[in-house]
């Protein structure tokens, strides 16, 4: 047990069972309920989360939420079956019922006992603590006023401002009858700006912001009401004068850091192991063999420190890892959570993920990005005659069973005769994952990661999540643009 | 693995608890409060492959409170309705007005305008449905599907019912609650062939589980939706007609919503800012919005802010002919609420119907979508790009299927150049229309 372990416990076992009259023995008994006849595996999910929200517009903080939320998830496994049932009440009555609803999946089997606890003592890759009480109100207030002045100073043709500022502090707690017993303590914070630009009658939008798991007060001392306000004006100014994007097949320059959403829909969600065990996944059945280019490596990393998609425990009680899903264009690994590792016969790496104590785990990705390469970003520019070069991105899409996958420019340029001329208009890019892999001719020194902004979807359950990439060049990808 | 659940006595307790919060923020010194309150219970079963994978029971409540002192707003709320929750719900929002700005335009709707009667909408069928019986149903619903010839295997097929309450109540002395229900099934399966696997779905939803498609019905359907998808090939770049399947008309009514709505022009963040009386759309073309109808998806007789939901004309004979606001929205804009806070409910349009095959015919040579990817929608400038699959047309007729390209344009344009209507309405949501045919966008595939 390392030296923050047992005060992590503490702290969560405070947060969350005292209340309720619990303790960590209670959780036994809790246990007990969910491994009825023919249960192989149950886990016990405690949460608590503390949310905090302020939103500025027209130059005053008009809007501010506070949420509290909370209660425990019970989840009973027996084969490839899941039973679940929650309830936002943390007592002996709520961990019965649901324990007995979960276990009720199946009705008869041999009854297993669930092991005595064993505390996992992962490293911390955040500090534990509440994000929310390094700021006071009237310094919250004061940052947002901040992004609001200096945005406005920054272009007369800014017509409106709004930023938001949240954060969220989190104590989870796992049982699970494999003997796991697992503390975290999760920190988020972000702030965020948003600009509307007006010029001769023509209106754009521009956007920045980021966060991690760190306090309000980082945020502060950081400066980024600052520069994300001057971020947000700048790229609101290159879309007023975008001109239309071009329609078809051509090259395309991925810039560094956030563009890395990439990776995420074009290889990371079909190397989940949910969809690679149930062989839906375009990429399934595939290990060991070329998916990509020689020289891409893409790896998911839940170790990073202090980053958005970090996490010190996934949400199993398994460490997180970093993962190496494909190395020099070979895929090497799969994201796995207990359930898709059992049943494929391989090792949970720390992809265990849920929205919240009312949604069932499964595989999810935490910082996913691909490594540097060699190239000096300048030559990838050089070599493209006609093409698009894209710095910022909207959201995307996966059809993790086709391969197809979309991602949207909100910040783009041409390329003629190997240099950045025009801003185009945003638009969707499309391809197919392991074939846009392959097409992966350059890869740039300047691996960056993003800000802090990434919430991925699946199944209906948002998660917090980071990407990175050096800058990138892909030989052919399809864009959405309007001048055929 | 059922578990009891009596609305009406839900109902009356979130009643209680919604009055004890406004009673507790006024004496604490608020001078106008609101309150929402909803508990929501269902079962959901999921099976692949014959068996089964997942069986959820789920329990969600929340209370949330909104006070004012002056002008000034806070608001807070927690999954804990118990009584010592409250209290910390309203004390910390009541803290929260302390520092918040003031704002000229904040407040409660006008008193006057609070709906008065509540009339009954029909809108709850609870479904007295055991795990089993629900198993069973999503068993004959998958089974329909991987019967069919060329399935390869399915990616499960699910059933799910839920019902709940919720309240709202403000210091008006405004009070209305409302039960509802909502049933779904739906089917997703996978077919291989030699350049690959493809997969797609259908499904069924109704507020009454009487409504709802029979099971093989929706099987048998995903499995035809999965197949035609098959070989699919990438179009030629270039200019064309598009034909959008009904679920993804219904998507650009949405994006239309989306741009009249009063956060979006208060924050000059719409393409439609300043166009009201404007002809946005053909002059057949006509959207209402219908908040009362019995047994409809989106049905309440009261808005978010407590205001009565009235009949509203969106667009008449092509021309803008409201905003979608709230009492605050309103207040930003100078104008009066339209009864739309927290959206839009029922939307039917009235336009001369066509059939699929005519409005292909009239097509010629073009795409018809089915599928759409991604978020390529730019509510500030109407600016429209979006990853697509769907069907290659050419002399009205449908040829082969298509994939991997893109459809771009801008949403202005596209509502300008709407020219065919179909007849084949999507009832399942709470915005019914036929397929629409726009007359040029700019196609991106090979």
């Amino acid at each position: 047990m390392t030296s923050h372990t047992q005060p992590l416990l503490d702290q969560a076992a405070e947060a969350l069972l005292t209340p309720g009259g619990l303790d960590l023995d209670a959780l036994d008994t809790g246990l007990g309920h969910a491994m009825g006849a023919g249960i192989d595996y149950a886990d016990l999910y405690f949460q608590r989360s503390w949310h905090e929200g302020w939103v500025l517009e027209d130059g005053e903080v008009k809007e501010a939420s506070y949420n509290i939320d909370g209660g425990v998830g019970v989840r009973s496994l027996a084969g490839e079956k899941t039973g679940f049932a929650y309830s936002n009440q943390i007592s002996m009555e709520a961990l019965a019922e649901t324990g007995r609803t979960a276990a009720g999946i199946v009705r008869s089997g041999r009854k297993v006992d669930a092991a005595p606890r064993v505390v996992t003592a992962p490293a911390a890759r955040y500090a534990g603590i509440d994000p929310l009480a390094g700021l006071s109100a009237d310094e919250k207030v004061a940052m947002l006023k901040e992004a609001d002045r200096v945005a406005r100073a920054a272009d007369p043709s800014v017509s409106q401002v709004s930023a938001s500022l949240t954060g969220v502090y989190e104590v989870v707690l796992v049982r699970a009858s494999d003997g796991t017993l697992a503390a975290d303590v999760r920190p988020l914070v972000r702030f965020n700006v948003s600009v509307i630009a007006v010029r001769d009658g023509r209106r754009e939008r521009g956007s920045a912001g980021g966060g991690g798991r760190y306090p309000m007060s980082r945020l502060r001392d950081e400066n980024v009401a600052e520069r994300f306000a001057k971020e947000a004006v700048r790229q609101a100014l290159v879309n007023l004068d975008a001109v239309d994007a071009p329609a078809g097949q051509m090259p395309v320059v991925l810039g560094a850091g956030w563009p890395g959403i990439l990776l995420h829909e074009a290889v990371g969600h079909g190397l989940e192991g949910d969809f690679n065990r149930k062989g839906s996944s375009a990429f399934a059945g595939r290990m060991g063999e070329r998916v990509a280019a020689p020289g891409v490596t893409v790896v998911d990393d839940g170790t990073l420190a202090d980053r958005r998609g970090s996490l010190s425990v996934d949400d199993e009680g398994t460490a997180t890892q970093c993962t190496t899903l494909i190395e020099d264009g070979i895929l090497t690994g799969y994201m796995q959570d207990k359930l898709n590792a059992r049943l494929m016969g391989m090792a949970p790496t720390g992809n265990a993920r849920r929205e919240s104590f009312a949604h069932m785990p499964m595989p999810r990705m935490t910082n996913t990005y691909m490594r540097a390469g060699q190239d000096d970003p300048a030559d990838i520019i050089k070599s493209v005659s006609r093409g698009i070069y894209a710095v910022s991105f909207g959201g995307g899409q996966v059809d993790i069973t086709s391969g197809k996958f979309v991602f949207s420019a909100s910040e783009a340029y041409l390329i003629e005769d190997g240099r950045i001329t025009a801003p185009v208009k945003g638009a969707t890019l499309i391809g197919n994952g392991p074939e846009a892999m392959g097409r992966v001719s350059m890869i740039g020194h300047d691996l960056a990661l993003d800000t802090g902004i990434g919430v991925c979807g699946k199944e209906g359950q948002g998660v917090p999540v980071g990407v990175g990439q050096p800058t990138l060049k892909l030989d052919e990808l399809t864009v959405g643009g309007t001048q055929s | 693995m059922t578990q009891a659940f009596d609305a009406v006595a839900q109902q009356s307790l979130l009643e209680t608890r919604a009055e004890a919060a406004l009673a507790l923020a006024l004496r604490l010194g608020a001078d106008a409060c609101e309150v929402g309150a909803s508990v929501d219970q269902g079962v959901g079963v999921n099976v692949r492959e014959g068996e089964v994978e997942t069986v959820e029971l789920s329990r969600d409540q929340g209370i949330a409170v909104t006070v004012y002192v002056g002008q000034r707003k806070g608001s807070a709320s927690s999954t804990d309705a118990s009584e010592a929750s409250i209290r910390d719900v309203v004390e910390k929002a009541m803290a929260i007005a302390r520092y918040t700005g003031e704002d000229p335009a904040s407040g409660l709707a006008p008193a006057e305008l609070m709906a008065r009667e509540l009339p009954d909408l029909d809108v709850h069928h609870p479904w007295a449905l055991s795990t089993e019986e629900a198993v069973e149903l999503a068993l004959a619903c998958e089974n329909a599907g991987r019967g069919q010839a060329g399935i390869k295997s399915s990616d499960g097929a699910g059933l799910s019912s839920g019902e709940g309450v919720r309240v709202y109540a403000n210091s008006h002395g405004f009070l209305g609650s409302q039960r509802g229900s909502r049933h779904s099934l739906s089917c997703m399966l996978i077919a291989e062939d030699e350049h690959g696997m493809q997969r797609d779905y259908d499904y069924t939803s109704a507020r009454d589980p009487r409504e709802l498609l029979a099971p093989e019905a929706v099987g048998e359907s995903a499995a035809r939706r999965t197949l035609r998808r098959l070989g699919g090939q990438r179009p030629a770049t270039g200019r064309m007609p598009v034909l959008f399947d009904p679920s993804l008309a219904s998507g650009l009514v949405g994006s239309f919503l989306g741009a009249i709505a009063g956060g979006a022009l208060y924050r000059q963040s719409s393409f439609l800012c300043d166009r009201l009386g404007d002809a946005l759309f053909p002059e057949w073309f006509s959207l209402q919005e219908k908040p009362r109808l019995m047994r409809g998806m989106a049905s309440s007789a009261f808005d978010g802010d407590g205001v009565a939901t009235r009949d509203n004309v969106f667009i008449d004979q092509g021309r803008l002919a409201s905003y979608m606001l709230s009492a605050y929205s309103a207040r930003r804009l100078g104008m009066e609420t339209t009864g739309n806070a927290g959206g839009a409910r029922n939307l039917r349009l009235t336009a001369p119907l066509e059939s699929q095959e005519a409005l292909l015919a009239r097509m010629d040579r073009g795409v018809l979508v089915t599928e759409l990817m991604g978020q390529g929608v730019n509510g500030v400038t109407g600016d429209y790009s979006r990853g697509a699959a769907g069907f290659w047309v050419e002399n009205g007729r449908i040829q082969h299927p298509v994939e991997e390209f893109t459809i771009a344009g801008n949403l202005a344009t596209m509502f300008q150049g709407l020219v065919g209507v179909g007849d084949d309405i999507d009832t399942r949501g709470s915005i019914h229309t036929g397929s629409w045919l726009i007359d040029e966008m700019t196609v991106a595939g090979s």
